[in-house]
């Protein structure tokens, strides 16, 4: 299929309905208007169902209703939108309902503004809502892998029965690229499931609920749970990596701040410095296996990331103290450079003595 | 022998947990005869509240799906505009459907969700013990309301109902009552009627269900549905509050 020039809300809108998504419960806010008003066209289009919720917290009850008929469903907002959804997406966890839920991060605490930023980090991989549960969190770095990983959201929420959370920014957003999308799948020929609510019709008549009174009951739905969380790091923890062959200095960075990232790494390679890029594609689950192995060879870390820092406490547990970890995180919706970026590598690269002799030498030299 | 008596099909044969003289058993005694008499259990989906009747799916012999406080409008309409052909309702205390849920039950109502909500309103929050509901009478006892409702202090009672009136998706909405056997059976009417409005794809309908709570409102089961005949009807008077169903009048 030929390649389309496409901007990432519309990328996001039109992965979902290939990827069978028909209905879409939303409300709006900056900056993923774009989603909702993309959808509302398109669903209908399909013989889906757009509904423009009076709440971002009827907009997530929505789309556990509609988890709960078995169909394929997503919402998408923006941080404080989000904030407001985690009462439901708890739910979601608890009731073990699939579901997609796209999160165009902007920068925060509260209203904060609407630049791009990657400050809900803790939100989305801690769980955010309360209870002890886990959310499937995708990072894509760029407008086709915003399509692949938008599609794969369903089938992982399918798959695991869980939420599952896309993280973007605005600057993924807004941005045009060519895309080249998936051929839409056939609904009939996805998995039949066999706990929706359809009607007790020539079966006993179904439940689904989280409300499990008796502790010893509940325990035991906690750990299948925790059971489902370890399958998922298991079989989905998924990351990139670029130029690690023979780097001295890794950057770990996802998202928007990877792609900066990688800027900054080609300019630094033009001076001599061996970095590469650790970019994590799933940030639950944190590839901390990857991490940790990179030690044996790699004992300097930089954490970059449009937050004042959360992925670096993740980074810190996977190497489990054996590697120097360092964070250049720029909260607020700034936007480095990648020159920014590249100071930073080259700082802590020279601080503790990577480069190679001729280039020690040189540069203790001077210009003689 | 002529058996001219038995259990609705569509209660499960539990024994229902709630307190002695309590108002929901009637009421879902009183749904499960209006599911199987409209012959739709095999199609009907329900939507409980948080609160004493969040154990609904005990009883009811029908899918159910377990909403969040106060969300139970709001799951319905993803489950209604996923199953379109099949029926939902939410069956939602006054906390619930008039507190915590307010925007969602007036925004469902407003775009006509085809829906049933059954709202049962006992002026109290049952589960949690007793505290002020945004029914409670003024001046009626609560645990977080010293003395009694101050309408001054805590504000007056809240007729969501007719609120929902003003909503033009709102098809079908009457008050009724469980104080007696012949308000009963006028409940079971409205209740018929509500599902019949969704069945006939008409829009919103909702009947809200004057309950007793004999255990806290501290009454023993008769004073407390003398009390709810009585006083709970001066402030919500049982009867049609908007049809425009275009069904004749009987």
């Amino acid at each position: 299929m030929a390649k389309q020039l496409m901007r990432g809300s519309h990328v996001l809108g039109e992965a979902a309905v290939r990827a069978g998504c028909r209905y879409y419960f939303g409300y709006p806010i900056t900056p993923q208007n774009e989603v909702p008003e993309y959808m509302s066209g398109r669903l209908l289009q399909v013989g889906g169902t757009f509904v423009q919720a009076e709440s971002e917290l009827a907009s997530i009850n929505m789309v556990i209703g509609a988890a709960m008929a078995g169909a394929r469903v997503m919402t998408s907002s923006s941080s404080p939108g989000v904030s407001l959804m985690q009462e439901g997406i708890s739910y979601l966890a608890g009731l073990e309902l699939p579901a997609v839920i796209a999160n165009v991060v902007r920068g925060g605490p509260g209203l904060g503004n609407i630049a791009p930023a990657q400050s809900d980090y803790f939100q989305a991989t801690r769980g955010g809502g309360h209870g002890d549960y886990r959310t499937i969190v995708l990072a894509p770095a760029s407008c086709q892998e915003l399509c692949d990983l938008t599609v794969k959201a369903f089938d992982l929420a399918d798959k695991y029965r869980n939420p599952v959370m896309i993280m973007g920014d605005g600057m993924m957003g807004q941005m045009m690229e060519p895309v080249e999308f998936p051929e839409a799948i056939d609904l009939a020929e996805l998995p039949a499931k066999d706990w929706t609510l359809t009607g007790a019709k020539e079966r006993p008549s179904r439940v689904i609920l989280s409300l499990l009174l008796n502790p010893k009951v509940l325990e035991d739905h906690n750990f299948k749970l925790v059971r489902k969380y370890d399958a998922v790091t298991r079989e989905e923890t998924d990351w990139e990596e670029y130029m690690l062959e023979d780097a001295r200095q890794v950057v770990v960075a996802y998202g928007t701040a990877a792609r900066i990232a990688k800027g900054a790494i080609k300019r630094v390679r033009e001076m001599g410095l061996k970095v590469g890029l650790l970019r994590p594609k799933t940030l639950w689950p944190f590839p901390d296996k990857p991490l940790k192995d990179l030690t044996r060879v790699v004992r300097q870390l930089l954490v970059f990331e449009m937050s004042a820092g959360q992925m670096v406490e993740d980074v810190r547990l996977a190497v489990e103290g054996q590697a120097q970890v360092h964070l250049y995180g720029r909260p607020g919706g700034v936007i480095p450079t990648p020159d920014e970026v590249a100071h930073q590598i080259s700082h802590y690269y020279y601080q503790a003595g990577l480069m190679d002799k001729d280039q020690q030498s040189g540069r203790l030299g001077g210009a003689a | 022998m002529k058996k001219i008596f038995e259990a609705p099909k569509s209660l499960k044969d539990n024994l229902f947990h709630y307190c002695p003289g309590c108002g929901h058993s009637i009421i879902h005694r009183l749904v499960a005869e209006v599911i199987d008499e409209l012959g739709i259990q095999e199609r009907t989906i329900g939507v409980p509240p948080a609160g004493c009747a969040v154990l609904a799916y005990n009883y009811f012999d029908v899918d159910t799906g377990e909403a969040p406080h106060g969300r139970a409008l709001a799951v319905a309409t993803g489950l209604k505009r996923v199953l379109k052909d099949h029926v939902v309702f939410t069956y939602q205390g006054d906390g619930d459907i008039a507190a915590i849920g307010t925007a969602e039950s007036i925004h469902a109502a407003n775009r006509g969700e085809k829906v049933t909500a059954i709202f049962v309103n006992n002026g109290t929050y049952g589960m949690t013990g007793g505290q002020m509901a945004p029914t409670t009478l003024p001046g009626m006892g609560s645990t977080t309301t010293p003395g009694g409702r101050d309408v001054v202090r805590d504000g007056s009672p809240l007729d969501l109902t007719q609120m929902l009136a003003t909503a033009k998706g709102s098809v079908f909405l009457e008050r009724v009552s469980v104080a007696t056997p012949k308000e009963i059976r006028k409940a079971k009417k409205a209740i018929k009627k509500a599902f019949q409005v969704q069945l006939d794809g008409l829009g919103f309908a909702l009947v809200e269900v004057l309950s007793p709570c004999p255990t806290n409102w501290k009454m023993a089961p008769v004073a407390a549905y003398e009390w709810t005949d009585k006083e709970m009807t001066k402030i919500f008077p049982v009867g049609v509050i908007k049809d425009i169903t275009g069904y004749d009048k009987d």
